[in-house]
């Protein structure tokens, strides 16, 4: 027999949140500059219609979001990332 | 005071491979002329754009990278507004990570030219 002792027993678990924690990946790799250059790395902060992601969904510090817009803001000026699109990727 | 600037320079892409190394000379040569020193330069070729850009879906691409005053920023930008073949242009101070990164790049690109 379970054993039923008083605790409340689901049908289902409940589903406990794992949450992993975001973090600011420049600032766990080290990274200080962010190349504008690099289009395949900018567009990690990029959703599909090619719009900067919030940081509250990428992790990214308030210093290197900055850094991180600057340098999408570069890239589309000399035509390396779209300004709109649809279906990036 | 001298600082670290980098020019990012589109060219239209019916230019013959002369006449754009020729164009890009040319940009060279103005800003040697108003002494700045040119510390690094990087051909990209022709790029494909992400957008059209005077109705044009492709460039090439050039990059320098030289010390120098502050005011020939403006020289060099009136002279890019001037010259029909140059599409885009963006030109910018770098700070010293920037500055660091573009050393690191820099001496990369000249290992590989050994290597090959």
């Amino acid at each position: 027999m379970a054993a039923n002792n008083g605790d409340i027993r689901y049908l289902t678990p409940p589903s406990v949140d794992v949450k992993k924690k975001k973090y600011c990946r420049f600032k766990k790799s080290g990274i200080r500059y962010i190349d504008y250059k690099d289009a395949e790395f900018l567009k990690k902060f990029l959703n599909e219609q090619g719009k900067i992601l919030p940081r509250r969904l990428t992790g990214t510090s308030l210093k290197f979001q900055r850094k991180v817009a600057q340098a999408v803001k570069r890239a589309r000026h000399i035509a390396l990332l779209p300004y709109v699109t649809d279906m990036m990727k | 005071m001298l600082n670290h600037y980098e020019t990012v320079f589109i060219l239209t892409p019916v230019l013959s491979d002369v006449q754009m190394k020729e164009a890009v000379e040319k940009f060279k040569a103005i800003l040697t002329e108003n002494g700045a020193i040119i510390t690094n330069e990087e051909n990209w070729g022709l790029k494909k754009l992400q957008y059209p850009i005077q109705k044009k879906s492709s460039g090439f691409y050039s990059l320098l990278q030289f010390d120098a005053e502050s005011t020939i920023i403006a020289t060099l930008e009136t002279q890019f507004r001037r010259d029909e073949r140059v599409l885009r242009f963006l030109s910018f101070r770098l700070d010293k990570y920037a500055f660091e990164y573009a050393e690191k790049r820099k001496s990369i690109k000249s290992k590989e030219v050994k290597e090959n």
